[in-house]
Parts: C-alpha cells; structure tokens; sequence
C-alpha cells in the first residue's frame, strides 16, 4: 500500500527583489524585470514531504505546480531535490484566476492523481501573501486542514502530529489522512539539490518546452519516460470551464494605482511644519498610514 | 436583510479580540452607509459577558454558539456554525481579522460558498461599479482596498456578483470606536448540534503553549527604528516608543542601540536580528550599516531621520530628514495626530 504526497508548488516574480524597474510607467507590473523563484515557503513544505518520506516506506511525492510553461523549472527544481515527479498545470483558460478559481484548478488535478493520503503546500506565495489556496484546496478536497506547519512531531501511515506556529505560540495537533498542511516559513530549509539526481533528471522536459526548443524528445521519452516532465490542461483534469481563469474569479480588479511615493527617488525634507505635514499628509492619503 | 456579519475571536483570556472589534467598528459604518445592521458570530466556551462587550460597537445581533468544544479554536466547527449561518441569513458583506485564525478559516468559507476574498485589506468602502462591456451599473458594492505586489501598488478589489463579499483585515488597521455605549441588540442563541457534525471535531489538539502578546516585531507592518544616534538624545527610545504607538506599529533598534541597552533584544533589525518587510520604516538615528539594511532594505517605504545627510540609510531611504530626532519626532506625532482626528 503506497503513500501518496503531494505538493503544491508556485513560481513566482521574486517581490523580495523589487527594482527600480520593477514597475512600468503606467503602473503595472513589469514581471520581465523580476527573476521568477521558486516560492519560498513551498521549499518548505517540500522539505517537510521529503522528510515525511524519509519516515514511511514506498511513500512517493508528486509537485504540482500551476502556471505557464516556464513553471516546469520549478518541477526539475523539485526532482532534484528528492521529488519523484511532478507536473505543470497550464491552459489559456486559467489564466487571470483568483485564488477562488486557483483553488479550484488545483484540486482538479490532485484529483486526478487518485488516492491521495497528504497534501502539502507553503503557507502563502509572496506574489500575493493571502494563504488562501491551502485552506481553499483543502475544502475542495473534502479533507481537513493544517496551516501553519512548522515541524512534524510524529508520523505513521495512519497519522500526523504537527506542531503548528501561531502569532502568540504553538499548538500540536494530530490528524489522520487523508488531510492537507500549510507550511510555515520558520519550518526547516530544503535541502539542497541531489548531485545524482542532477545528473539523472537534467533533461527532463515537458513538451511545451521541447517544442520551443525545437527537439524532438518522443525517442528520449520511450527511452527513459522518467525525463518527461507532465502538463495537463483543463480537459485533461476535467475542469468545468465556467470555474477557470477571469471567467471563474469572483474577485475582480477595479482599479490599480501606483503607490504616490513608489516613482520618486529620496525626497529631502527640512525638519519644518510645513514639510512634516505634508509627508504625514502624503503617508495617509497613500494608505501607508492613517 | 443582508446585514454585515463579523466573525469573532475569542482569546486565550477569554474576551473578544481587538481586531474583531475593530471589525465591528467598521462594519457599523459600512451598515450606516448601507442602512443596514451588523451581526457579529461568536463561537467559544462560556464567553463572559459577550453582550456588553460588543454591543456598544454598534452590534445589533450576536450569533452565539455556546459549546466547550468551540474552544479553542479548531477549523471544521467553526467552519461548520459559519458557513451554515451565512446560508440561512444571507449577509452582503463578511469580514474576518487577518489573523492565524482568521486566515485559517475564511478562505475555507469563501471555497464552500464559491465567494470572493481579499485578504489583508487596508481600507474598506462602499461604492458602485459600472461594467461598461455589459452596461450593468452595480451599487453599493464593497471596495477593498489592499496594497499587492510588495506594496508597490494599491488594488482596489470588488466582487460584483457574489454574497457575501467578504474581505479580512490585520489587526491595528481599522479603528476600534465604541459606536455608543448603551447600544443594546439581541443574542440569538445557536443550537449548536444543530450547526456541527460529529465529524468537524477530527482533529486532536495535543498541546498548546499560547504566551502573552510578546514583542514580534516580524509581522509589524510599520516600524519605527532608533540606532545609536538616539542615545544622545534625551528621552529618544520614549519618542520613538510614542510614535510607533500612534502609528499602530513596533519599535525597532540597531544593533549597536540594543548593545548600548536602548531596547531589547528581540528588537533587533539586521542580519543578526529580524529581517523585517514592513510597509513603512522609521529609521531615527541610524547610520545605516550594511548589516542594518540587510534586515530592513525590503521594507516598502524608508523615512530616515538624520543629523548627517551623508548618512549611508539616505541611499535606501525614500525620505531624508535632515535634523535632529529631538524636533523631528514631536513634528510628526503632531502633524500625525492633527491629520488623523
């Protein structure tokens, strides 16, 4: 009886690392000008997969990840670091989804994996900060939630006890599979890259990118299928169209401004009333304060 | 109706939290504007006079479900009371605090209910929305008004077509103002069977260690910080401990401060302290070493506060204030408390 782990993986624009050149002229974001990473709390949860499957026998971990071709990076990312495989959701009909309809994308796909014994995530991506997607993955699954992980107490096949960080403490608490845990930033690093399984799975590729590649990776793939980096779209997971992407977001953008003081390089003021009120007054009209 | 619900939270002390009742406080505004009520959702053990806790925050209707097994607080139940509350009175608006517990269960509600949810949101409003493409006019929707992308921008969020919208908001965001202090409203008195199943009390809760509000100066979103420079001035901790208290935010000291016994420890910015990202830093009196900015350089806005104009901070700050933090800080704790009244 096999355990089944799977994580949920994001790349995403590095915002740790905004730039000047981080913002368009028209107040957009300028995500070509942003290295994409790995998101950083879902190292995290892959190390604490690893180390789950470290404790329990013929226990496999599976990374999904959703987004553009390009996210498959983060599935080598992954392999190489001890995950068995992993796979990239991509579609057109995704795209512009909020957390609502991301959640739902997601939830698709752990689905299609089959039986499935624990879920794990990082506790929020920091494109977004909202930790919404684990618990919302967790309600469409129909299986209980953990946020907040910090360290595994405890593991069998059966269950899980998992101390968890709180804003004033912890709290243990103990669960049995199936069910989905939300890890935190202050849980143990991931490890690094296995110099073997470098080796081993460097060409791994998904087709998008062998097709803009240009190579033909059929006779690679016969050969050593393990180097063949899955993407499954909506029909695929058996997605309901109307819950994808824009169309499936209840969540709509009405406005965007750019931050008043974003633009402006250091501003010299004098310690006088007027200059004092006028930076108080421009803090909370720009909701920094107030 | 399609009243404004508020999920409260009970703390360890067994009291409502600070942040529900800012949410209360905002939410009777939001109903005033609408003309509408406020019901708060209360889930917990025994709470102590509940009524004349909230009441006066303009509450009109407290949902109470009153079982020793709602506390402390666990995901499903609460999930459970919530959910099945907002089918059977259908509010227009819900809000949460951003808190652990808050962040736990809200995105699970909005997943159930197939409803939108902004986290984290700096403003709430009430205004209409024109969908030209369709030519529908929608009124009365709830702008939330949160910061994305680091800080950089500013989002204005809506949910045109789902109830509720619901919205959740850090605490220390929303003022907390008692509406009136003789504000009276019922307690509808949940049968918790009726609300629960068996199955939502799954998970065991092993141990628990919840401390006091200690000093977490992490998760602060504004941060006033003294170095070294402040040791020469008189009472310079006590201003800067005043002006993160107005603003709502903590203090913060260089190493070289808390070295020299300014501030604690667990205060500490820098590469052997806390790495911070608040949206705005106050920087009083410091010089700026590398290893203080490697803690601090991310944080989104930086006001520096210096005697030396040539101090290495004015290279990262946004704001360069060339003076001394004896004058500097009065100013703006006055021009402060003067824009904010």
């Amino acid at each position: 009886m096999s355990f089944k782990i799977v994580v949920l993986a994001k790349q995403v624009p590095d915002t740790r690392n905004v730039g000047k050149d981080a913002m368009k002229e028209d107040g957009t974001v300028n995500r070509a000008a942003l290295p994409a990473i790995f998101n950083p709390e879902d190292l995290n949860a892959l190390e604490m997969a690893l180390e789950i499957k470290d404790k329990i026998t013929d226990a496999s971990i599976s990374v999904i990840t959703m987004g553009p071709a390009r996210a498959a990076e983060i599935i080598r990312d992954s392999i190489y670091r001890g995950a068995d495989n992993g796979i990239v959701v991509s579609d057109r009909k995704v795209a512009g989804s909020d957390t609502l309809a991301t959640s739902y994308t997601i939830s698709q796909a752990v689905r299609k994996l089959g039986k499935v014994d624990l879920v794990l995530c990082g506790r929020q991506a920091i494109d977004g900060d909202t930790a919404q997607v684990g618990p919302q993955v967790a309600e469409k699954l129909e299986i209980p939630q953990i946020t907040y992980a910090e360290e595994v107490i405890g593991v069998s096949a059966q269950s899980i006890r998992i101390k968890r960080r709180l804003e004033r403490g912890i709290e243990v608490v103990e669960s049995a599979f199936p069910c989905l845990i939300t890890v935190h930033g202050s849980a143990a690093a991931c490890r690094f890259s296995n110099a073997k399984r470098v080796m081993k799975y460097k060409h791994a590729i998904s087709a998008s990118e062998a097709a803009e590649k240009g190579v033909d990776v059929s006779k690679l793939w016969d050969e050593k299928p393990y180097l063949k980096i899955e993407e499954w779209n909506a029909d695929f997971i058996e997605a309901d169209d109307s819950r994808l992407g824009l169309g499936g977001s209840p969540t709509k953008v009405k406005k965007i401004e750019n931050v008043v003081l974003a633009q402006k390089e250091s501003i010299n003021l004098s310690p006088s009333d007027e200059d004092m009120d006028g930076l108080m007054k421009e803090l909370i009209a720009a909701h920094i304060i107030g | 109706m399609n009243n404004i619900f508020v999920y409260c939270e009970i703390t360890e002390e067994g009291v409502v939290a600070d942040v529900s009742l800012e949410l209360l406080s905002k939410a009777r505004k939001l109903a005033n504007d609408l003309k509408v009520n406020v019901e708060a959702i209360v889930a917990g053990s025994n709470v102590k006079n509940l009524g004349e806790q909230i009441f006066p925050y303009g509450v009109d209707c407290i949902n109470y479900a009153d079982d020793s097994r709602l506390f402390p607080y666990q995901t499903l139940p609460h999930f459970s009371i919530v959910t099945k509350l907002i089918t059977e009175k259908k509010p227009q608006i819900a809000l949460f605090g951003a808190t652990s517990v808050g962040r736990d269960l809200a995105p699970r509600i909005a997943s159930f209910l197939r409803c939108g949810l902004t986290a984290d949101c700096t403003s709430l409003e009430i205004g209409e929305h024109e969908d030209k493409k369709a030519g529908v006019i929608y009124k009365d929707l709830l702008y939330q008004i949160r910061p994305a992308f680091g800080g950089n921008i500013i989002a204005t969020i809506i949910n045109p077509e789902t109830r509720p919208q619901m919205a959740t908001v850090r605490e220390g965001v929303m003022k907390k103002e008692v509406y009136k202090a003789d504000y009276k409203g019922e307690i509808n008195k949940l049968n918790v069977a009726d609300y629960v199943h068996a199955d939502d009390f799954c998970l065991k809760i092993v141990e628990r260690h919840i401390e006091q509000q200690k000093i977490n100066i992490k998760g602060a979103q504004i941060i006033v910080c003294g170095g070294y420079g402040m040791a020469s001035v008189k009472d310079g901790f006590k201003l800067i401990y005043e002006l993160a208290e107005l603003l709502g935010g903590e203090v913060g000291a260089t190493r070289a401060a808390v070295d020299a016994g300014l501030a604690e420890h667990e205060r500490q910015v820098g590469q052997t302290g806390v790495t911070v990202r608040p949206k705005l830093y106050i920087a009083c009196g410091v010089s700026g070493a590398v290893q203080h900015r490697a803690g601090m350089a991310e944080s989104s806005k930086i006001i520096s506060i210096n005697t030396d104009i040539n101090a290495p901070i004015n290279a990262i700050a946004d704001y360069t204030i060339t003076g001394d933090a004896a004058e500097v800080l009065p100013k703006l704790i006055a021009h402060y408390k003067a824009n904010t009244k």
